[in-house]
């Protein structure tokens, strides 16, 4: 199962379209939801698909008192393969402020081909890097490529156990069945054109939380927790041996 | 001839505005012991939320990011019925000058901009205190120097400073619920009559989700009475209507530099009686934690929340580090802040602009009050947030012999 850690911060970068915005708010209610805390902030231009996006999440079993984006994140997800490859990103480098041991989950089914300085850059920081094929899952699963921020969501659960898979479920009822988010005026837009493609809400739902489901277990199966706890508990042993 | 017709939406027969089946609770009941119930929504829901409790008469409002979500929200509001008469004016001079003119005939009138907007209606707006018009503005702010951006700057705030409105600073999404709501009523005081101001960091609060503990939503505050006024509202319903307000307030330009010398004299001694209010319905105009520290952080807005995180992350390192939150940038709270820094022995003044206009009221009030040493920062512009890292590199900085701020010629 995996290990819960107390307080982490995300920074999730991605293109628009792609669900970037409301996996923040998906995540984030989640963890309330589990009687955790957190915020969330988004940070983009004009709403337009292919653009730019970032959102940023906190979170943490105690109180959050930091808001606006986060500059040094533990983990970021990267929901495109763009962001690193044609720097559509705001960060740039994507990793930029990433903490030391920090994880790095990249939606993408191969690994991405970096520069020279990127690689190692990454690796002087002992970065985490854990590749999900989530447009794949999200194809498959749901017969959408509109789900890949479902698995992305499922996989930091999968790997945090905060927010738990029951309350991301649940977060993601409210998103579309329950009392409603308000994410940004073109969100609306785009949900009706996916409620079209589904004729019922409660398929749409059924759909999401298989994506989300199978990418819990996927993280799960990848031994990504454990990894990450290994890399914490070296980091901290250097420290105090420093110290 | 166009053919165009009015679109007016038909409201059923039986439809009944949401806010008559609100029912009318006193500020006391509403602030400090109506039940309340916690929910996790963006800065622009809470607005939303302390308007449809607040018996608003009208809204006028230009759009501009990052304010427009909040005002799209209120749009709502006006179709359940909560806001009386709500439209889109032809640019913020319209917006300003019309909300001083709904004022001034007695109902109770909000409006809100953001930056470069606040900037446009700052003709129209500093009029309003001398005019003695109880309203809200709510200001999201937002980077108003050219290049153009939409990120969160606080840098706008420093032209209402002397312009005689009263100016809350909220931190966070309960602090844009809560100050909207006390501002109506902290406004509508008669020995106040003036306009207040409730501004918060455009994005890191109106875009970003928080805890709101709210009330009920079927409890709304007392309807403004505008013969209850320092300056007593126009009766614009029996001709003939007046334009213009009595003399001395409006005569011409033949007032006297006397009488508009004691004019002014007490739309700033209202501004100072307003500091009861603010202490009664926002339960202070500071909040101080670790009052005993050496080391005192002084912040408003946005940059509180980065000095509460400061403050734990420092105590987790067996530091001790004091943080004073100011509410309410006029009324200045000075004789707050001249006794919580007494004895302390550096004070640094974090802040999301870059003129550093929290750190000129600061010294300014302090001047004589204190030894401490008072950093000019750390601060951020340009929309960015101040990394937590920041301020403990700045304390760190200032645990050392010679800070390198406070060395000359810095």
């Amino acid at each position: 199962m995996a290990e819960e850690v107390q307080r982490y911060n995300i920074r999730m970068a991605g293109v628009g379209g792609q669900g970037v915005v409301t996996a923040s708010h998906i995540v984030s209610n989640g963890v309330v939801i589990s009687g955790g805390h957190s915020s969330l902030v988004p940070f983009f231009g004009s709403e337009k698909r292919n653009a730019p996006v970032e959102s940023y999440v906190r979170i943490s079993n105690g109180e959050i008192y930091e808001i606006g984006e986060i500059i040094y994140p533990n983990v970021l997800m990267i929901f495109h393969a763009q962001v690193i490859t044609l720097g559509k990103s705001y960060t740039m480098p994507f990793y930029s402020g990433l903490k030391k041991g920090g994880i790095i989950i990249i939606n993408s089914r191969t690994p991405i081909p970096f520069s020279v300085d990127e690689e190692r850059e990454l690796e002087e920081n002992g970065a985490q890097i854990c590749y999900l094929p989530a447009t794949e899952m999200a194809n498959d699963l749901a017969k959408t490529e509109l789900a890949t921020n479902m698995a992305m969501c499922g996989a930091i659960s999968g790997l945090f156990g905060l927010p738990d898979l029951t309350s991301l479920e649940a977060s993601v009822k409210d998103r579309f069945i329950g009392k409603g988010i308000v994410v940004s005026g073109g969100t609306a837009a785009l949900d009706s054109a996916i409620e079209r493609k589904f004729a019922k809400k409660a398929k749409l739902l059924e759909a999401n939380v298989k994506t989300l489901t199978a990418a819990f277990q996927y993280a799960i199966d990848q031994g990504w927790a454990k990894e990450a706890k290994k890399r914490r508990d070296e980091i901290k042993a250097a420290e105090a041996a420093s110290a | 001839m166009s053919d165009s017709k009015l679109y007016i939406k038909e409201m059923p027969a039986d439809w009944v505005p949401g806010r008559d089946k609100q029912k009318v609770v006193s500020p006391e009941y509403m602030f400090h012991e109506a039940p309340r119930e916690q929910v996790f929504i963006t800065g622009s829901e809470a607005a939303r939320e302390a308007i449809r409790r607040s018996n608003v008469d009208i809204a006028i409002s230009y759009p501009i990011t990052p304010q427009s979500e909040t005002m799209q929200q209120a749009g709502y509001l006006y179709d359940e019925g909560y806001i009386g008469e709500y439209y889109r004016a032809e640019e913020e001079i319209g917006t300003m000058s019309a909300i001083g003119g709904s004022s001034r005939a007695g109902i109770r009138s909000l409006t809100a901009t953001s930056g470069p907007g606040l900037m446009r209606g700052m003709e129209a707006i500093s009029s309003w205190p001398g005019a003695r018009t109880p309203l809200v503005l709510l200001n999201m702010c937002r980077v108003i120097n050219t290049p153009l951006a939409i990120q969160p700057d606080n840098i706008e705030m420093s032209f209402l400073i002397n312009s005689g409105l009263i100016m809350l600073h909220g931190e966070n999404q309960q602090d844009f619920y809560d100050y909207t709501m006390a501002a109506f009523m902290i406004s509508e005081q008669v020995d106040v009559t003036l306009p207040v101001s409730v501004s918060v960091d455009g994005f890191f609060v109106t875009h970003a989700r928080g805890n709101v503990k709210m009330q009920a939503d079927d409890l709304k505050l007392p309807p403004r009475d505008g013969w209850r006024s320092a300056v007593p509202a126009m009766d614009n319903e029996n001709p003939p209507a007046r334009i213009s307000r009595d003399a001395p307030i409006q005569k011409s330009n033949f007032i006297s530099y006397h009488m508009h010398a004691s004019w002014q004299q007490e739309v700033f001694a209202a501004t100072e009686r307003a500091k009861k209010y603010i202490n009664n319905y926002l339960g202070g105009i500071v909040e101080i934690i670790n009052p005993d520290a050496d080391v005192m952080l002084i912040a408003s807005g946005a940059a509180v929340s980065q000095s509460r995180e400061a403050v734990r992350q420092s105590s987790e390192l067996g530091i001790k580090v004091g943080l004073i939150k100011v509410k309410a940038i006029r009324p200045f709270p000075k004789a707050e802040l001249r006794e919580a820094c007494k004895n302390v022995k550096q004070i640094l003044v974090p802040e999301f602009n870059q003129l550093g206009w929290l750190h000129k009221e600061v010294c300014s009030n302090l001047f004589g009050f204190t030894d401490a040493q008072i950093a000019p920062g750390p601060r951020v512009y340009g929309g960015m947030t101040m990394p937590t890292e920041m301020i403990l590199e700045w304390l760190e900085e200032g645990r050392k012999d010679k800070p390198w701020f406070f060395q000359d010629p810095f």
